[in-house]
């Protein structure tokens, strides 16, 4: 497969983000066991499986959305210190959330504030870090409107009037306008149709690749994980059942399970 | 009154409340919470400036009590009324004679002095709540100074007006630290905020929440580098008292279209008028 995208070449010797022993429990019930991955800087990781498999349990205590029962996860900051963002107070896990990494959401409801403008929805992540110039807010939202392909003049519109893939990438305007290191995306492209998200993923590996973004996608979309991802992780019942290069367990799945799972996919 | 304590509430509410006082004065901005009592009028008459009057309020206490800036309207009245049944004090509609002013809406023109108080009514005390509804997270927000929210909506305004159309109950930034709501007055009385040598006290009865500016602290008026910080300006003056410096209103005087601007402080434009006589 040479369509797919090619592994970034890094010199850098710490990944940005190691996962070891990630679990999480609800109570007697198991969300995610024991799940470890390096993700290194420009890499794309594709966590994909069924739904109730454990993937989203994965991103959520990552981005700090779900407190974690055990496991640790080593982030590499930009001054180069290491921190384990799962025992991070509070308070230096949200300025972490504001500046380094990013949320894009399945429902672009959960990512947007539908009250106010397009414009104040991307600018409100550059305001949170002190962004005190209107002038300079507004033309940095234009520019990122621009760089997700919606017009420019829509600008001063409400997110609640433009259409779901519209809404999509806007989000994801808002998710990376601070410039992030690492982008979490649960289900990126999950509501829309399938002509919206081919343009949709056309533009997120030209962002991916453009910025240098590392980003863990979580999807039960092996064509989404095959078109964005370098590596892929394999859930079933919680945990890790296979990873590897995205091509290599695309297509020549070991795993049973992995196997039941690429022959599933309809080719029409 | 013998029927009632002393400014109707009971010792100990008064001790509850003056707790609340005291750690707001300590934390400039801050909403400390409190077991806000039922009054004997309805919520958003000023429950909880009365309650905070109620816990301060002394013998020797001279109170004026304003509604629009003025003296004389129903709120105002009746405020006034209620004290002076309940503590026998003395009133005043002078604000230089006064020792405690209570007030919807306004701060006085006439400039406050040391040793004034002030106890503002508050409506709805939370700034973040327009764009926040769960009381955690406002809280969290507060405590980790995460104040973004507050400059989207100035964002919002300038985009859909062309400039920041709020115009009263302007957020400002206490002590540059706690984004507070100074409670509905006009952004034409938040300089009177900043650095004011009276001590500013401010109770929300329904939403149980005090809070409070110490004399001296500086109390900043959020805006935009590009967009900065402006208060109301009127092109005529006050049609009674002449005044160009204070805050106007515009009253109907005719069936025809007539209108007059004239000052909403009438302690104010009243002293005015009998010193040009």
């Amino acid at each position: 497969m040479t369509s797919g995208p090619q592994p970034p070449t890094s010199t850098i010797e710490v990944p940005l983000l190691a996962v070891r022993g990630l679990t999480k429990r609800y109570g007697g019930r198991v969300g995610c066991l024991d799940v470890g991955f390096d993700l290194w800087p420009g890499e794309v990781l594709g966590v994909v499986g069924e739904s109730g498999s454990g993937k989203t349990s994965v991103l959520q205590c990552l981005a700090g959305l779900l407190q974690a029962t055990a496991g640790t996860a080593a982030f590499a900051q930009r001054d180069g210190a290491v921190v384990d963002i799962l025992r991070l107070p509070e308070a230096a896990r949200r300025r972490l959330a504001r500046t380094d990494w990013a949320m894009v959401q399945q429902n672009p409801r959960d990512g947007l504030r539908m009250g106010v403008t397009a414009g104040a929805n991307v600018g409100e992540p550059i305001m949170a870090v002190g962004a005190r110039h209107y002038g300079r807010i507004r033309r940095e939202a234009l520019g990122w409107l621009r760089q997700v392909e919606i017009p420019e003049e829509r600008v001063d519109d409400l997110p609640s009037t433009f259409s779901g893939g519209m809404q999509q990438r806007l989000q994801i305007a808002r998710a990376l306008v601070t410039r992030p290191r690492l982008v979490f995306m649960d289900e990126p492209t999950g509501g829309l149709d399938v002509s919206v998200q081919a343009r949709l993923l056309d533009l997120l590996r030209r962002l991916v690749t453009d910025l240098g973004l590392s980003a863990v996608i979580v999807t039960h979309d092996l064509a989404v994980a095959r078109l964005l991802a370098h590596r892929l992780l394999v859930m079933q019942g919680g945990e890790v059942i296979e990873s590897g290069l995205t091509d290599r367990v695309l297509d020549d799945p070991q795993h049973p399970y992995t196997q039941l799972l690429v022959s599933s996919v309809l080719h029409p | 009154m013998s029927e009632y304590n002393f400014a109707y509430l009971d010792e100990q509410t008064k001790r509850m409340i003056r707790r609340a006082l005291l750690k707001a004065v300590a934390i400039p901005g801050y909403q400390v919470r409190f077991g806000s009592r039922e009054m004997p009028l309805s919520y958003g008459w000023g429950t909880g400036g009365v309650q905070v009057t109620a816990a301060i309020i002394g013998p020797d206490d001279i109170l004026k009590v304003i509604d629009q800036g003025a003296d004389d309207t129903t709120n105002a009245v009746s405020i006034r009324k209620f004290f002076a049944r309940t503590t026998g004090v003395r009133t005043t509609t002078r604000t230089e004679r006064a020792t405690l002013i209570q007030t919807r809406h306004r701060i006085p023109e006439t400039p406050l002095r040391d040793g004034q108080i002030m106890v503002f009514q508050v409506p709805i005390p939370e700034p973040l709540r327009w764009l926040e509804p769960r009381e955690s997270e406002t809280r969290k927000m507060h405590a980790l100074e995460e104040y973004g929210i507050m400059h989207v909506r100035l964002y919002e305004d300038i985009t859909l007006h062309g400039r920041v159309a709020t115009a009263y109950d302007y957020p400002v930034r206490v002590n540059g630290r706690y984004i507070m709501r100074p409670s509905p007055i006009p952004k034409f009385d938040n300089p009177k905020l900043d650095r004011s040598p009276a001590l500013m006290l401010f109770g929300a009865g329904r939403e149980k929440r005090i809070y409070a500016v110490p004399p001296w602290t500086p109390v900043k008026s959020l805006d935009f580098k590009d967009h900065p910080f402006t208060i109301e300006r009127w092109a005529q003056a006050c049609a009674l008292c002449a005044s160009r410096e204070s805050f106007l209103d515009e009253v109907i005087v005719d069936d025809k279209g007539g209108r007059i601007f004239v000052c909403s402080d009438t302690d104010y434009c009243g002293r005015r008028q009998e010193r040009a006589r």
